[in-house]
């Protein structure tokens, strides 16, 4: 299963300016152990939205509007792209994550209904059964 | 009764922590038989407290301590039982290596840990089969059930294959360390067989039903991406890696809906996922760039980088690939590489030299049985407009597969003939 989290901006990463060093090298320190457990496929982060854009859509019509956007909450700043075998995987990767200060980080499925192949999909649902089922009788 | 909600999140802290948690482990107690007991009980111990505590913050640390505790407290309560003074010495050997050990300074050497862990598990002692069922069981964090079911035989037969490994492991006295500088290729080598081993049981299955079994691929390349970043600076790791992004990348365009096996030549490479594609094609070229002389998995992944990076079947660099089976030939020797070897050259120069090699394939005691010999054959035939002799070679590799949805792919092919 492959999942996005989606890092939102902050007035900081909308005004350009680079994180402190202790935060990257805690988010170097993370990037770092997601590859180790094979987690992370790939990453980015986005310049500020002031360098962006919006197409507004009405009819025929296509308007044009140049960042920076104002509703800073709803800006995403980066993101990551992680292939874990279940969402509470995902989530238990996430929690490790360096943030603070009530910042909320989504995450999402990224929806691919055709990419293991849809007759294997009852194959590993037992599979995960099983597991559940030896664990549980283990203890 | 654990909930399920629950249960699910502690599957997803075992996944994660196991491999790191078995291989910290052994360190200590220095016998992975002994280690894996003691993180099974703290992974029971786990689940007996975490659905009233709720998953601590640090639940790595909290399944090293538990499993240390339940050590210590399990060998106390056998050396006060037990009779026989040899077993007694042993417990308490072990006992006093759990007791001394200071967990906090672990933590910083857990990579090479697991590092160990993994030339433990692939060992040259130990079968094929051995070191793929106890890699899958104690790197990849698969139980028994998930194994025996991903390799099509009995959780009996896995469970054994694993005790008698781990038997083997502790007569044979092999030690939790890193490989020597004299033997580290060779064993570097012998780990990737077996990751190989396994991606390509779940992208061309032998046996069974299903064609490919995306799971098994999946696990692969899991283990494939830890290694890497667990031995960044073996070219071959990378190009081991880079084979299998580049080949997984293909697995959803490889069979239609109903489960049958599409050809290299008609697959929509819209489908193929590009995610996967890039991150093959980066894991070759950190291959490349560390590498004097290309390895056995570099070259297979060069092979695949030419197919990615066409557009279609036509736009592919055959002679390029042509020349990358040539110095894999070289370095293998092998019947089967040869076997592709004249795929290439046929798409590069036409079918009558690559019916002309395949000739001289066809006294291998390899191929002998192989349904991929007659299936090209028969392949070449078609191009040629050969077409009776063609349908004689299909049936024959249909004959010789053991793949039910393979095997109707060749019958197909047959019958397309008579047309």
């Amino acid at each position: 299963m492959r999942f996005m989290v989606l890092v939102p901006g902050s007035p900081d990463s909308e005004a350009g300016v680079m994180p402190s060093l202790e935060i990257l090298e805690a988010m170097t320190k993370y990037n770092e152990e997601l590859v180790k457990a094979g987690v992370l496929l790939a990453a980015d982060g986005l310049h500020p939205t002031s360098k962006g854009a919006k197409v507004r859509f009405d009819g025929g019509a296509r308007k044009v509007i140049d960042g920076p956007f104002t509703e800073a909450k709803e800006l995403v700043a980066g993101y990551w792209i992680w292939e874990c075998a279940s969402r509470e995987e995902a989530i238990e990767w996430l929690k490790r994550a360096p943030f603070d200060g009530g910042v909320e980080i989504e995450l999402r499925e990224i929806f691919d209904p055709e990419a293991f192949g849809e007759q294997l999909t009852p194959e590993l649902r037992e599979a995960n059964e099983r597991l559940r089922e030896q664990t549980g009788t283990s203890s | 009764m654990v909930d399920p909600a629950t249960h699910r999140a502690i599957d997803a802290v075992w996944r994660i922590e196991s491999a790191r948690l078995i291989a910290g482990m052994t360190r200590i107690v220095r016998d992975v038989s002994v280690a894996e007991d003691l993180a099974q009980d703290a992974l029971v111990a786990a689940l007996e407290q975490w659905p009233q505590s709720g998953i601590p913050d640090n639940p790595g640390a909290w399944l090293m301590a538990a499993a240390r505790h339940r050590g210590i407290d399990e060998l106390r309560r056998r050396v006060t039982l037990q009779r026989k003074q040899e077993l007694i010495g042993r417990d308490l050997q072990t006992l006093a290596l759990l007791d001394q050990t200071d967990l906090a300074a672990q933590v910083d050497d857990i990579k090479d840990d697991v590092l160990r862990l993994v030339f433990m598990t692939c060992h040259p002692v130990l079968s094929e089969n051995a070191r793929v069922a106890l890699t899958l069981r104690l790197l990849g964090g698969l139980s028994t059930p998930e194994i025996a079911r991903a390799f099509l035989v009995s959780e009996g037969t896995v469970a054994q294959r694993i005790v008698r490994a781990k038997r083997t492991l502790a007569e044979a006295q092999v030690p939790f360390e890193m490989p020597g500088r004299d033997e580290l290729a060779d064993r570097v080598s012998a780990v990737l067989e077996v990751i190989y081993l396994v991606f390509n049981e779940g992208y061309a299955a032998t046996a069974g039903e299903h064609w490919i079994r995306p799971a098994l691929c999946g696990e692969a390349l899991r283990m494939g991406r830890i290694l890497t970043a667990l031995m960044p600076g073996e070219p071959e790791v990378h190009g081991l890696l880079a084979l299998l992004e580049l080949q997984a990348s293909r697995l959803r365009a490889r069979v239609t809906p109903g489960g049958e096996p599409v050809r290299l030549a008609d697959q929509d490479r819209a489908r193929w996922d590009h995610l996967l594609v890039q991150r093959g094609l980066a894991a070759l070229q950190r291959a490349e760039q560390l590498s004097g002389g290309l390895g056995p998995y570099t070259l297979q992944a060069a092979i695949a980088a030419c197919h990615a990076r066409a557009r279609s079947i036509d736009e592919t660099d055959w002679p390029r690939i042509v020349a990358l089976y040539d110095a894999l030939a070289a370095l293998t020797g092998s019947p089967v590489v040869e076997l592709n070897r004249a795929v290439a050259v046929t798409m590069a120069f036409g079918a009558e030299a690559g019916l002309e090699l395949l000739t001289s394939l066809a006294d291998e005691p390899v191929l002998r049985d192989y349904h991929l010999l007659p299936s090209v054959r028969g392949d070449f035939l078609v191009r040629l407009g050969r077409l009776t002799e063609a349908r004689e070679q299909f049936l024959h590799a249909a004959d010789l597969c053991d793949n039910a949805r393979e095997r109707e792919l060749l019958l197909s092919r047959a019958a397309a003939c008579d047309t």
